[in-house]
């Protein structure tokens, strides 16, 4: 019955799903836990954008952060000069902030490949957050700018805790973007941005336009980094250049290898490895009393080791991986290379 | 040079290519009427390949015009060919490889899609009964080209022969009125060849097909017309049978005839 429906409708049956599992998850948990359970939502979304941009489309960035700190500084500025504006305003607003960027760095990329356009993108992440340098008065240098929102209805305060809501908020936010990616990814689009990825002219003699294709793939992209930008300036309250450095790009796209290339399911644990690794790395630290300069690089070093046996165990990924162990459970037919969403 | 015809679907007038100094293609003019086969044929380096990337617009001619149904072509792209009718395989297949077979014949119907990017981002209604329509006309190609049961596999696990037909199912299933064959018998069996040929003249039933050739008993056997090209300018034409006559051909095929050499 579900093949009738249109796919938007399938997509948001199961993003309801999901968003009564998280908020039953968010009253079962405490604050610390939320607050990492939305952690995760903002980076799935981030790296679910990247598995866009690069798994599907064969773009390489070195730079997706640049388009978080584009929708973190835009959530930022928008809550302490427009206070007026509600929440979800400010987070469209970050979204559509993020695609512009995109949009214009789609276009300088589509002209760029492989190691040239990894360079771009890197140039992009080292650049942008030191415009806060350049603009102190309105960016707040390297401290950044912090601020209070007040998104949460009268009704709930006190009754409900307000990481538990801000996780709610995030996971809404999170699940409607997937939505609209998961209706990319199964349709005439994914496929198209699939054959760009697999063989340019041979995608341009079967119809498609190589350079807006790859635009638009950086404007999808892109725009998911800006919303998750936006939602992790309002979920920590602040947005700071020092939040959005090389590293976050760089573990963006390990995440997006380490979960698998190509897919939306790859995204996710990716995004879970991300937040995780840096928790069960500080609990380690904190059993064998390490010293604060080894606990503080353990995180890096951890998921450095992870990356390399998971791609060498599972060259697709943990979602390969999974497909793989599905597969030879089922053995219901021959086994096929790891691309749907 | 030209066929006369009422009639042209293609026309190629005068067309003169330069790669720096090198010559590939001289005042080359050809005609393509709905319904026959053309082939293009002649040595290594002859210009055969720069003409079909020329009529796809993946090379500007110096000078010359090319006109579509009596519109002229001019300053076309490559991905524009495909919603006038001209589809092309190439040589080297192209075929995408992290795609199925199905998907990648499914993207060479993109011609047929009725909905837009728009629908397909917000996955209506409208853009799924789309899919559904061109994965059954997809399938319908790959049955009739017999390769239908590796719809759901990737090529790169398929004999060359089979790749070669999804090749052709990908082109076909936009239902062209012109198809560019690049070599289309190059690492198939004698069988598969014979093959080949029965199918390119039931083409002709809809389409009209321009072949780039080595194997000369298949060009023969099933073109109406016979263009041939040596060092970029175009030395013969005419039916298969006179083209095989002309002394011109021999000698870009074989060289010099020997009575013209001079005595020793």
């Amino acid at each position: 019955m579900l093949n009738k429906l249109p796919p938007v409708v399938v997509h948001l049956l199961a993003a309801l799903g999901c968003l009564v599992l998280l908020v039953l998850l968010t009253f079962a948990a405490d604050p610390f836990t939320n607050l990492r359970i939305a952690t995760v939502g903002y980076y799935l979304i981030a790296v679910a954008g990247l598995a866009l941009l690069t798994g599907f489309n064969g773009q390489v960035s070195l730079g997706h952060g640049a388009f978080m700190f584009i929708g973190a500084y835009t959530v930022a500025l928008l809550v302490k000069r427009v206070p007026a504006f509600p929440i979800w305003a400010d987070l469209l607003l970050a979204t559509v902030a993020g695609g512009v960027a995109g949009l214009l760095a789609g276009a300088a990329a589509a002209r760029l490949r492989g190691p040239y356009l990894a360079g771009a993108t890197l140039a992009l992440a080292v650049g942008l957050p030191a415009v806060t340098q350049r603009f102190p008065e309105l960016l707040a240098g390297s401290n950044g700018l912090s601020f209070t929102v007040n998104s949460q209805p009268a009704g709930l305060v006190g009754t409900i805790p307000s990481t538990q809501w801000q996780a709610w908020i995030v996971w809404l936010a999170v699940l409607l973007a997937l939505v609209v990616l998961a209706n990319l990814a199964r349709g005439k689009l994914g496929r198209t941005l699939r054959a760009v990825r697999d063989d340019e002219v041979a995608a341009s003699l079967a119809g498609v336009h190589v350079g807006r294709t790859k635009i638009l793939a950086f404007l999808v992209s892109s725009a998911c980094g800006g919303l998750a930008g936006g939602l992790q300036a309002f979920l920590l309250g602040t947005a700071a250049p020092g939040s959005f450095t090389v590293a976050l790009s760089l573990s963006l796209l390990a995440a997006l290898v380490l979960g698998g290339l190509g897919s939306l399911w790859g995204a996710l644990w990716g995004a879970i490895a991300l937040v995780y690794f840096q928790v069960w790395t500080d609990d380690i630290a904190e059993v064998l009393s390490l010293r604060s300069d080894i606990s503080d690089n353990l995180p890096l070093a951890l998921y450095g080791v992870v990356l390399i046996v998971v791609v060498l165990a599972f060259p697709a990924g943990i979602q390969g991986g999974l497909r793989k162990l599905w597969v030879r459970v089922r053995r219901p037919v021959p086994s096929q290379r790891g691309e749907a969403s | 040079m030209s066929i006369t015809s009422h009639e042209k679907l293609l026309h190629v007038g005068g067309v003169t290519v330069r790669f720096g100094g090198l010559v590939a293609l001289s005042e080359v003019s050809l005609t393509i009427r709905p319904r026959t086969v053309v082939g293009v044929i002649g040595p290594n380096g002859a210009g055969k390949t720069t003409l079909f990337n020329v009529v796809c617009g993946f090379i500007r001619p110096e000078t010359g015009d090319l006109s579509w149904k009596g519109r002229p072509l001019r300053k076309h792209r490559p991905d524009q060919l495909a919603g006038l009718g001209i589809a092309r395989t190439l040589q080297g297949l192209g075929l995408f490889g992290g795609l199925t077979v199905l998907e990648n014949v499914m993207t060479g119907a993109g011609r047929l899609a009725r909905t837009g990017s728009l629908a397909s981002l917000l996955g209506t209604g409208k853009s799924a009964r789309d899919e559904r329509e061109l994965r059954d006309r997809s399938m319908a190609v790959l049955t009739e080209l017999d390769v239908a049961h590796v719809a759901q596999l990737h090529p790169g696990a398929l004999p060359y022969g089979v790749r070669k037909r999804v090749a052709l199912a990908r082109a076909l299933v936009s239902e062209p009125e012109l198809l560019l064959l690049d070599e289309p018998a190059s690492g198939l069996s004698t069988g598969e060849m014979d093959e080949l040929a029965d199918r390119i003249r039931a083409l002709t039933e809809k389409t009209a097909v321009v072949l780039v050739e080595h194997h000369m008993d298949l060009v023969m056997r099933v073109c109406d017309e016979v263009v041939v090209l040596d060092f970029g300018e175009v030395i013969a034409s005419g039916s298969p049978d006179e083209v095989r006559v002309d002394p011109a051909v021999a000698d870009a095929y074989l060289g010099t005839a020997p009575e013209e050499l001079p005595s020793a």
